[in-house]
């Protein structure tokens, strides 16, 4: 009975486990696993591309940010991930929202941050009911330009 | 000429001149290792950059496809304040998702909490996400297998063999692992491995706007993050559990866990 279970379980263990799981790289403690899974994480679907991407359709626009404060941003954070663009989705939803601003531009004391080198203001006082695109331009902020 | 001193010149001769001149030659140990890089990938995280906008939280989410109202996620931000009196106060809303835009700290069941503006001495933000230790613990207790550590150092988890039991959640002394809502496997970054491998930067890396996150090979000398790794002061993460994290960050207070 005993020896007829210890086979059965050696007979689904055949079929069942794959043939690439085994001991890998990084030996049996860290890298027992199934190696097709590696490629299974690589061939994961990709949603951000980056500025360059941007640029090989929109040349212009992105080349007249580049002396702005905002060229630091990626393109995406605000306009959105751009998945398969221009193909799908055909237009990308770009966030005009305060929270976006405020994300940098709500004022903390941060005295050991970056934080506190950025302009900012309160949120609950800064003309609260206007959004900040109303008045500032997200892509050349400089408050002279205004 | 004596016998003796014949033999000795003789032998020094002929063991100089069997010397192939290529032996001789003179290499730097940085062009040696850079001729022929190992690959091991680590993560730099400099406090001093990061403002706490969030974005890299969000770019992450998305690429990554966990749900952006769930309470979990693979990169996530911490805010520390200190006070004069020696408090400290910690807080990460939503991971830092929407980033960190009111002066009042988020103490879950406690409440939020303000903090005068006068009380603080130090206020800074630590981006946090998986190590991906040299010794990863949450490797060491899988019972079946499913998660493990690649060659080039990346721990990932094979959700088509999680169980779900939830021993690698528990076993990470970090916090970095969760249950994934939807796929209702065992879940963590995985130092985006889809874009690394293909040349790519990672999706949070490539998100933050002041350069606080960056990705690179720790074993190629000419690398920026390897280089800042071996020349700045770096800190790593809870050093006494000997996971030997392989994220390292500039501007590690001691208040950080």
């Amino acid at each position: 009975m005993v020896i007829a279970i210890v086979v059965l379980i050696l007979v689904v263990r055949a079929f069942y486990v794959p043939s690439d799981f085994g001991i890998q790289a990084r030996g049996y403690t860290f890298g027992f696993h199934r190696l097709g899974n590696e490629q299974d994480w690589k061939s994961f679907p990709s949603k951000y591309k980056n500025r360059d991407y941007c640029k090989d359709c929109h040349e212009e626009k992105v080349s007249s940010l580049a002396t702005s404060k905002h060229s630091i941003i990626q393109c995406e954070n605000c306009h959105g991930a751009a998945f398969n663009h221009p193909e799908d989705p055909e237009k990308l939803a770009i966030n005009r929202s305060r929270d976006l601003c405020i994300r940098c531009h709500s004022q903390l004391v941060t005295p050991s941050s970056g934080r506190s080198a950025i302009p900012g203001i309160d949120p609950a006082t800064h003309n609260p009911d206007t959004a900040c695109v109303e008045c500032h331009n997200p892509h050349h902020p400089n408050l002279e330009d205004m | 000429m004596k016998r003796r001193d014949f033999l000795k010149s003789t032998a020094v001769f002929v063991s100089g001149a069997t010397l192939s001149l290529s032996a001789l030659e003179i290499l730097e140990p940085g062009e040696v290792l850079a001729a022929n890089p190992d690959l091991r990938w680590g993560f730099l995280v400099d406090t001093y950059k990061c403002v706490g906008c969030g974005f890299c939280v969000k770019a992450c989410k998305i690429e990554n496809e966990i749900p952006l109202d769930a309470k979990v996620t693979r990169t996530w931000v911490e805010r520390y304040v200190m006070t004069k009196e020696g408090k400290i106060w910690i807080d990460s809303p939503m991971g830092g998702l929407n980033g960190f835009t009111s002066k009042e700290m988020d103490e879950n069941a406690a409440g939020m909490e303000k903090i005068a503006d006068g009380d603080i001495t130090k206020a800074f933000f630590v981006p946090k996400l998986c190590n991906h230790c040299s010794n990863p613990p949450c490797v060491q207790v899988c019972p079946v297998g499913a998660t493990y550590q690649t060659a080039d150092g990346v721990v990932l988890v094979d959700r088509t063999w999680c169980i779900g039991c939830g021993y690698c959640i528990m076993g990470c002394p970090y916090g970095a692992r969760f249950f994934h809502p939807v796929v209702h496997t065992a879940d963590k970054c995985t130092f985006c491995y889809h874009r690394i491998t293909k040349g790519g930067n990672t999706a949070c890396a490539q998100a933050c706007p002041f350069g606080a996150r960056r990705i690179g090979n720790l074993r190629d000398p000419r690398d920026p993050v390897a280089k800042a790794v071996l020349n700045q002061r770096v800190g790593i993460l809870r050093e006494e559990f000997g996971t030997n994290p392989n994220a390292y960050y500039i501007g590690l207070d001691k208040e950080v866990r």
